[in-house]
């Protein structure tokens, strides 16, 4: 340790000028960390934002030709660090062998050091509980991996019972488990080596909300329990906000702005992170518009000496185009790098997210103007339910069990949609509600039941699907137009409407010459919506379409989805495990739990009144629920 | 290990060698469909180079059923062929089985030797060319299991009897060579030209498998975790094993087609050799024979990889369970 600040000498970690290098250039454009014990700094940024990167250079784990510059001091702590040894007895095994040294890793050599780090020092833990465990070793076996010498087996059971899971489970392969065990298995396994820090990886986003809220609770009790600094990478600014002490936000391999979590998600001082807040979609009320962030993350190395965000920011004067801003103390321990940290609005209360909403500046990606948001504040369209129009779908009795499978997928389904109406099915993994989407557009059979378009149970439906993944939901080898003039082919339609298609779902027509790598995320999934109106479809079957999206995307594809309503007419069953965007997207809502639909109504009145025990718990496991107003 | 004993497992063993004699059945009515599938007629085939007199063929025809309906003489060629009798060899006129028995010795050596060979050398390479992937190590191994892959085996025999057989003298030109060593030493190079390619595919197919398995979560948070490179590699293996026992099973049809090359360029007496002469010859019930003695060899080899799933990988022993 060469320099030695109070605040070091209080931090678990401190990171000095942190650069990732790709190939293609600066990925993490110098960055400063610390993590005191028992703290918890939350790194909140989109796709891109280099958050991730971050964290694998921290852990020595970066890929094949990238690599890290900078200075990682981990000061020596103490067995007797207050707090580490109370709470637990016999927690680790190495409190008792002594004194942690000092270690300060230069975070450009390769190799070597990071057996140091890794494991006793920092842990990191990863978003897919489905993909980070060995599929082939059994539980017990993966978490004693880490332990050396006697008594492994006590150990493994020791840390299984920390993380509330019965010792039998160490038997058990991962497969055996359901996501959220899988989770603790992992977090088990994390905790084998006593590491000081946890890095966690957008450690819940692959769960369910009530899994994500146990975890996140199990998280927070180790926490404390082990006395243990946590950094939690995640694009989640509800999952911050109810978790972090301080939260840094990163866009474009740069820090832009960081603080206590309080200063930095109430009162930004970066227009960046003010309109990310905004982009959250609201769980208590429905907006006409979703505000938007106008444009798309620059690559971090193709950003040149000015600020990363000025591209897309409301604000910029020529001052942000000239020169990098940097960090800036706004106020105590908050600091932002902006020019003009006076002009970020508040975007928390929802009065003014409405109101950023129907800016007319709130246009949406790169010059396509969201005509509908300012003139029609279009009345979402109220379907004159048992009147004279004949409903569009009508599911009645579906039932579904797949072979070899204990419980049903679909137990007795009942669904209707009017024509024009706009019904969102929300529930957890196993809910049965994408097996529901999957038999209505036929892609299952159904074992029992009658699905119905129009009055009809046989004949032409016009019906078609947008999957979660726009990454796999496109032929990677055809280009856009290619996949399109198919889809309009098999539909009847002339390839000469490529263009307007493409105008429809908001992309330039020269986007057809383009094969889906060159697109973002958010514009691929416009490119299978586009596919899936082809065929001048009846019914759009949304099954998780934004799931995979950041946020300031995801609030853009909803636009598009509400906006194609408006112009098309197009009746939307929008299947979805996030509570906000149904109440963004749907007029009625269907709540499923085990195969059942156990609530159904108004959105209104099922995420504003929850009649059901089931809705009830989904909506507390939200993150901040109780803070969102 | 207990539920391998008793349960649904079994049953799956039961199921899985029930469909191999299906298959086996099934094949072997191809196989004799053969000798109607050959040019010209059968009793002419079967009479071979012999002087073709009315008696001659009245002859053949009793002795081999040819006036009885296909599926009755099917039937009886397979009852004996069951029993080891193939009937009699056309060229030399001995019963099949004893001559094909007393080939199998050298075959089965230069085979056995050979898939050792590229797998003992292929896998711990293709294991290494995936660790070091990028680096000069991999670029130098993949680039020579390319060439090895697309050098025929018996253009590789040649220069191998060349270099150092004729060149160099350290091992014998032909032959197949008495007691255990020097029987090894004569069949060292057919072993080696036949595992050159074999190795060169191993290599390939284990790197491409280990360098599959690296890219995965679960190695990121082994090392994430503090666990060694070795131990990473160790979990990394255990995973891999799966695709790599698959294409090892592949690889024993491929063997027996190579085989037949190398045993004609070494001149080595085995089964490959008789195939060869027999095909020129027109020996039709020799290569039945040996076409169903391949079929099983072949069969079998599929069957055991299947096994080898239940105990290689526990997602399909659980599947198993559960069907």
């Amino acid at each position: 340790m060469t320099t030695s600040t109070a605040a070091e000498r209080a931090s678990l970690l401190a990171v000095r000028d942190l650069r990732v290098m790709s190939a293609a250039g600066a990925v993490v454009a110098g960055l400063d960390l610390t993590v005191a014990p028992g703290e918890t700094v939350a790194i909140v940024g989109e796709s891109g934002s280099g958050k991730s990167m971050t964290v694998k250079a921290l852990t020595g784990l970066l890929p094949e030709g990238v690599h890290a510059t900078g200075r990682m001091d981990l000061p020596a702590r103490d067995p007797g660090h207050p707090g580490r040894s109370d709470g637990q007895d016999g927690l680790s095994s190495r409190n008792s062998t002594g004194r942690r040294p000092g270690l300060e890793i230069d975070l450009a050599a390769p190799g070597g050091a990071w057996r140091d780090v890794r494991g006793g020092r920092i842990a990191l833990l990863l978003q897919d509980p489905f993909t980070s465990l060995s599929p082939v070793h059994r539980c017990g076996e993966q978490i004693g991996w880490a332990i050396s010498g006697s008594g492994r087996d006590e150990r493994v059971a020791r840390l299984l019972a920390e993380v509330g899971l019965p010792a039998e489970v160490a038997g058990k392969y991962p497969f055996q488990l359901s996501g959220g065990m899988r989770q603790r298995v992992a977090i088990a396994a994390g905790l084998a080596a006593d590491p000081e820090l946890l890095i966690a990886d957008e450690p819940t986003t692959a769960l369910d909300v009530t899994t994500q809220h146990e975890v996140l609770e199990l998280i927070a009790r180790l926490q404390r329990e082990r006395d243990m600094g946590l950094i939690l990478i995640t694009h989640d600014l509800r999952l911050a906000r109810s978790r972090a002490d301080r939260v840094m936000v990163m866009y474009a391999g740069r820090l832009i702005e960081e603080g206590s979590t309080a200063r930095v998600l109430d009162a930004p001082a970066h227009p960046y992170t003010a309109r990310l807040a905004a982009c959250d979609p609201p769980l208590t009320h429905r907006l006409t518009v979703l505000p938007t962030i106008p444009g798309s993350v620059p690559r971090p190395w193709s950003v040149g000496a000015e600020c990363a965000f000025a591209e897309r920011c409301a604000f910029a004067i020529d001052a942000c185009r000239t020169a990098e801003p940097s960090l800036a103390e706004v106020a105590d321990g908050h600091r932002a790098a902006c020019v003009r940290p006076e002009t970020a609005v508040l975007p928390v209360p929802a009065a003014s997210a409405d109101a950023l909403a129907l800016r007319p500046e709130a246009t949406d990606e790169a010059g396509t103007p969201e005509k509908a948001a300012v003139p029609a504040a279009a009345p979402s369209v109220e379907p004159d339910r048992g009147a004279a129009s004949p409903l569009l779908l009508t599911v009645e009795g579906l039932a579904k069990r797949f072979p070899g499978s204990a419980v049903p997928a679909l137990d007795g389904v009942d669904l209707e949609i009017a024509p024009g109406e706009a019904v969102a099915v929300v529930g957890e993994s196993g809910s049965g509600k994408t097996t529901l989407a999957r038999c209505v557009v036929g892609l299952e059979r159904a074992d029992a039941g009658r699905i119905t378009f129009l009055g009809s149970a046989t004949g032409a439906r016009r019906v078609q699907i947008v999957f979660q993944d726009p990454y796999s939901a496109l032929n990677p080898g055809l280009t856009v137009g290619t996949s399109l003039a198919e889809a309009l082919r098999a539909a009847g339609r002339p390839k000469s409407e490529v263009g307007e298609l493409l105008e429809l779902v908001g992309l330039p027509a020269a986007y057809a010459r383009r094969r889906p790598r060159a697109l973002s995320g958010g514009e691929r999934q416009r490119v299978a919506i586009a596919r899936a109106l082809a065929p001048r479809a009846d019914l759009l079957v949304c099954d998780e379409s934004v799931s995979a999206l950041d946020v300031s995307v995801q609030a853009q594809v909803l636009n598009l989805l509400a906006d194609l309503r408006r112009r098309l007419g197009l009746t939307l069953l929008f299947i979805t495990h996030d509570l906000a965007v149904a109440r963004q997207i749907a007029d009625r809502v269907y709540v499923m739990h085990h195969g059942r639909v156990v609530e159904t109504g108004p959105v209104d009145s099922v995420l504003g009144a929850p009649a059901h025990e089931y809705t009830q718990r989904l909506l507390a496991s939200i993150p901040a629920a109780d803070q969102a107003d | 290990m207990k539920r391998l004993v008793t349960g649904p497992v079994p049953a799956f063993v039961l199921r899985r060698a029930g469909a191999t004699v299906l298959l086996l059945l099934a094949l072997s009515l191809l196989v004799f469909a053969l000798l109607y599938l050959a040019p010209g007629d059968v009793a002419r085939n079967l009479l071979g180079t012999r002087n073709v007199t009315p008696e001659a063929l009245a002859e053949i025809r009793a002795r081999h059923h040819l006036d009885e309906p296909f599926l009755q003489q099917y039937w009886r060629w397979l009852t004996h062929a069951v029993t080891g009798d193939f009937g009699t060899s056309i060229r030399t006129g001995r019963p099949i089985g004893p001559l094909m028995l007393e080939k199998t010795g050298i075959t089965a050596a230069t085979a056995g030797l050979a898939f050792l060979l590229s797998v003992l050398v292929g896998v711990p390479a293709g294991v290494l060319t995936a660790v070091r992937r990028g680096r000069w190590l991999d670029r130098v191994l993949v680039t020579a299991s390319v060439v090895g892959v697309s050098a025929p085996g018996f253009a590789v025999g040649l220069l191998l009897l060349y270099v150092f057989a004729l060149g160099l003298g350290w091992f014998p030109i032909y032959g197949t060579g008495e007691g255990f060593f020097d029987a090894l030493w004569h069949l060292a190079l057919p072993a080696v030209a036949l595992a050159l390619g074999l190795g060169a595919f191993v290599v390939k197919l284990t790197r491409a498998a280990v360098i599959r398995e690296l890219d995965q979560d679960y190695v990121t948070f082994a090392r994430g975790r503090g666990l060694s490179e070795a131990a990473t590699l160790r979990i990394v293996l255990r995973n891999a094993a799966i695709p790599i026992v698959t294409s090892l099973g592949l690889m024993v049809a491929y063997l027996f087609g190579g085989t037949v090359l190398i045993e004609v360029t070494f001149a080595l007496p085995g089964l490959g050799s008789l195939m060869e002469e027999s095909v020129l010859f027109k020996d039709i019930p020799v290569v039945q024979a040996l076409t169903l003695a391949v079929a099983l060899v072949v069969s079998a080899t599929a069957f055991l990889v299947d096994l080898s799933y239940l105990i290689i990988d526990p997602r399909v022993r659980a599947r198993t369970v559960r069907r």
